[in-house]
């Protein structure tokens, strides 16, 4: 396959980036779209010019490192699958690639293609935990939880925190992210004594970060790589609302 | 070398180490710091659960989020001796089976202790909300898991690393909120600063703004993962690497069994030249998938055109009472031969069949989707074929380091407070890890052993009060700003995957799956080349003062290619057959592994001799008081 890739370029947070165009010839449909982004950066690095920097690491789909829009697309144009795992078989010969870093306010540029996405941390650290130290836990068994809950918390659970879901947002918010991990701890019985702090903490800090509202465009759903369900955000706005009218 | 193992019979060993061991009073706690490097199982559990205790923590990785370490690619599950299924297990079988499964060559001590608080975990996990498989009563669900035959494997899916790994996150990450740990992201471990013969500090890059910083602690706990990404192809995340046990070595950490390495047997197979890691597919597949290949050498019939009766379904036919779940060594062993013989499956012909053809008519689609759903689409996105209807094609691929730094019983390395936690150390497997306990391991370090041990070691140690303008911090960061200019000073030809590339190659060749003596000398011969290439036409472009991922993996295959020399050193050295060490010289006439245990039942430790001096081999004599070594049967 012979393309054309239009490559976001940025020094650095402070510079100013544009767009640079590259053709790379002879990629094999059966490479993945991170392995054809480092066949480019090693032509680019024996022509001299500096490699394109972009996050990876897994390279499975679950470490949730890579990101990357491409032709305008979170992780690209297949349903359910993170940048690491496309690949490009699901591209044809001659076509032009637009490739972009996530953009949101609260996701900032750092080089090229890598963003910081340190502010998911920062939502999780205010309370997005059990609050149970080491040793003393009881029984794995001493409490039953029904499998539709186990199941339900799970698919919450499945998230990898990539950020497509705000990279693919209009409003650049972080509502499908923050309910994941409240609907998570929600859904089973050992987060629910700090269930009501939790979703109250975990929002405000999430508006704290710059990240915006949701108004309801599914465009976080559609791009989540592990498909969790936007009724998450409708269950998390039930929490916060009943935490703020609550004294717990 | 005192590998400190407590006296007394083996299932009271540990509690009485608990006692023995001096304690440090709540009110000083805090007074103590301790530098984690690593955010994984190991390390996140480590870091979360001393700044419980009240020490002070500074915790560096070098993802851009603690919550992304490798740990989270664990696919089947962790082991416990919980015995909830009323099957036969038992603290006493999973420590014989793990140690077993290792071939004898890891410590009775270590491995018992493992088993003791393996149940501890789940409880622990379960109390943080992991979201572990249920049954419809509600109680937690098992699985049996390659190498076992009890159903002692607890799993989220097909996600249990990634669940477990965001516990331990999620318990850091309070730590963290509560200012009782310092994260620092996107930071590498780059030097271990060692002061009067004590790991005393850390040296590390900020991977974005490239400064160089001096951290300075009471203890050093390494949890950093294995080298498997040494083989440039594996299963490992493509940052994984070996420079903080390296360096540890360097500074004067013994590095224990380095040619222990696990290659395992359910991994997509290689399919370019520009491929740039493996995938690996859960080895519960094994639990309903049968491998087979074709009787006839070179059969280049598609799968559902080879009858029934052509088929070899080797590992049922060999090993017919474990089957397809038979440990890892044995079975990427015998896809490799049955490959060598020229009956590999795929263009290639490196492959085998994972057949789920019958478990579908035996149990439906849709519990196999249930079962293995993620997975199923996993493979079809890598290589575009549905295996509900093609049957997969798999192959033995580099997965996990047995070996790695050689630690005590307290997990103290030979330096004194330098702690070397989960993968990075060489503990508990052996010469072959059975599946589901790495996680099981990496935890075990992180909650439970490590809060106990490191107490004694500041309870019982005066450190003098050193700051980061001490002169052996001065001289570890000119160290790395050496290291660094002198790899943007090159300015070869060569790209630096093209150099990991080629030692990847070459070291699977000679010493992956199989090894022997010319293989191995040739190897000796052609690293220190490849090397010296390196440092003379390496092309690393950029400067050290930015964020430049060429940088980080040229220092990182800089390590690959001198530490590559120590394996094949070892596994020259270790001339016996063992678990994942299969010198092709020592084998039993069925070719099977042929342990040397009157030669070779000890621990090889390794110790840096300086630059231009062969490393020293040390051993560690394993005494086996409760088992006795038996040759390893599955059949």
């Amino acid at each position: 396959m012979r393309l054309t890739l239009r490559v976001w370029r940025q020094k650095n947070a402070r510079e100013r980036g544009a767009f640079k165009s590259y053709t790379l010839d002879d990629v094999s449909p059966d490479s993945s779209f991170l392995e054809m982004l480092d066949v480019l950066n090693e032509q680019l690095t024996e022509r001299g010019e500096d490699p394109v920097a972009f996050d990876s690491d897994c390279r499975e789909g679950i470490c949730g490192t890579c990101s990357l829009m491409i032709n305008g697309a979170a992780h690209g144009p297949e349903a359910a699958t993170t940048t690491c795992q496309l690949h490009m078989r699901s591209f044809r010969d001659g076509d032009t690639i637009t490739i972009e870093p996530f953009r949101a306010r609260a996701f900032p540029v750092l080089c090229d293609l890598v963003v910081d996405r340190s502010a998911f941390d920062r939502i999780v650290q205010a309370g997005g935990f059990v609050s149970v130290n080491t040793g003393g836990a009881p029984d794995g068994n001493a409490l039953p939880i029904a499998k539709v809950d186990a199941d339900r918390a799970m698919d919450a659970a499945a998230c990898i925190g990539c950020g497509a879901c705000v990279a693919a947002c209009p409003n650049a918010s972080a509502m499908l992210f923050v309910a994941a991990k409240i609907g998570h701890l929600a859904s089973l019985p050992q987060g629910q004594p700090e269930r009501d702090a939790r979703a109250r903490s975990m929002v405000e800090r999430m508006d704290a970060e710059g990240f915006g509202n949701c108004t309801n465009h599914f465009e976080c759903e559609a791009a989540c790589p592990k498909e969790i369900s936007a009724k998450f955000i409708a269950a998390m706005n039930r929490d916060y609302v009943r935490a703020k009218t609550s004294r717990g | 070398m005192d590998a400190r193992i407590p006296a007394g019979p083996l299932a009271q060993k540990w509690d009485r180490r608990k006692f023995e061991m001096k304690l440090v009073n709540p009110a000083n706690k805090r007074k103590y710091h301790v530098l984690v490097v690593g955010s994984g199982l190991a390390g996140a559990s480590a870091a979360a659960s001393l700044a419980e205790l009240g020490y002070g923590v500074d915790c560096f990785c070098y993802q851009d989020s603690a919550r992304r370490a490798h740990s989270i690619a664990a696919q089947g599950g962790i082991n416990a001796a919980k015995n909830y299924q009323n099957d036969g297990d038992s603290v006493h079988r999973l420590f014989y089976d793990t140690l077993k499964g290792g071939d004898f060559r890891a410590r009775e001590a270590n491995v018992y202790r493992l088993a003791q608080v393996s149940a501890a975990i789940i409880d622990q996990c379960v109390a943080q909300g992991v979201p572990f498989a249920r049954e419809y009563g509600g109680t937690l669900a098992n699985r049996s898991f390659g190498g076992a035959q009890v159903s002692r494997t607890f799993y989220a899916r097909g996600q249990t690393g990634q669940q477990l790994l965001i516990g331990a996150y999620q318990a850091l990450s309070r730590q963290i909120g509560l200012g009782k740990v310092n994260m620092h992201e996107r930071t590498e471990m780059l030097d271990l600063v060692v002061v009067d013969g004590r790991a005393r500090g850390i040296v590390t890059r900020d991977l974005v703004s490239g400064a160089i910083k001096t951290w300075i602690g009471d203890a050093v706990v390494l949890a950093t993962g294995g080298y498997g990404n040494l083989y440039f192809l594996s299963t490992n995340a493509v940052g994984c690497n070996v420079t903080a046990t390296f360096r540890a070595w360097k500074k004067g950490a013994f590095f224990g069994n380095p040619c222990f390495t696990q290659i395992h047997p359910t991994c997509i197979p290689v399919h370019g030249e520009h491929q740039s890691k493996l995938t690996l597919m859960s080895e519960s597949l094994r639990n309903d998938g049968r491998i087979w290949v074709p009787k006839q050498k070179g059969d280049k019939r598609a799968p559902d055109q080879i009858p029934e009766g052509e088929r070899d379904y080797y590992l049922e036919r060999k090993y017919p009472s474990f089957g397809n779940l038979s440990p890892r060594d044995i079975a990427s062993r015998a896809a490799k031969q049955a490959c060598d013989e020229g009956r590999g499956v795929g263009e290639s012909g490196l492959g085998v069949y994972l057949d789920f053809a019958e478990a579908i008519q035996r149990l439906s689609r849709d519990v196999i989707e249930q079962r293995y759903g993620n997975l199923f689409q996993m493979y079809e996105r890598i290589t575009g074929e549905d295996p509900y209807k093609v049957p997969m094609r798999i192959y033995p691929a580099v997965h996990y380091t047995m070996g790695g730094l050689w630690v005590d019983y307290h997990l103290m390395s030979t330096i004194p407070g330098l702690f070397v936690l989960g993968e990075a150390n060489f503990s508990d497997h052996g010469a072959n890890r059975l599946g589901a306990s790495a996680l099981m391991q990496g935890l075990a370090d992180g909650y439970f052993v490590i809060p106990y041990t490191i107490g004694d070691y500041l309870a019982t140690t005066k450190l003098e009060k050193i700051g980061a303008d001490h002169a052996e911090c001065r001289k570890s960061e000119g160290t790395v700003r050496d290291g660094i200019a002198k790899l943007l000073a090159v300015r070869g030809k060569r790209t630096v995957m093209s150099f990991h590339r080629q030692l990847g190659r070459l070291m699977w060749d000679q010493c992956g799956m199989a090894r022997n003596d010319a293989g191995l000398k040739k190897a000796l011969q052609e690293i220190p080349a490849i090397r010296e290439e390196f440092w003379r036409n390496v092309n690393v472009l950029g400067d050290g003062e930015s964020l430049n991922p060429a940088l980080e993996r040229a220092g990182r295959v800089a390590d690959f290619l001198e530490f590559g020399e120590l394996m094949c050193r070892d596994a020259l050295e270790r001339r016996e057959s063992c678990g994942g060490h299969f010198r092709e010289e020592f084998q039993t006439p069925d070719g099977e592994a042929q342990r040397d245990d009157a030669n070779f039942t000890h621990v090889s430790a390794w110790e840096y001799a300086g630059p231009n001096a062969a490393p020293v081999m040390h051993k560690e004599p394993l005494v086996f008081e409760e088992v006795q070594p038996s040759q390893r049967s599955y059949k």
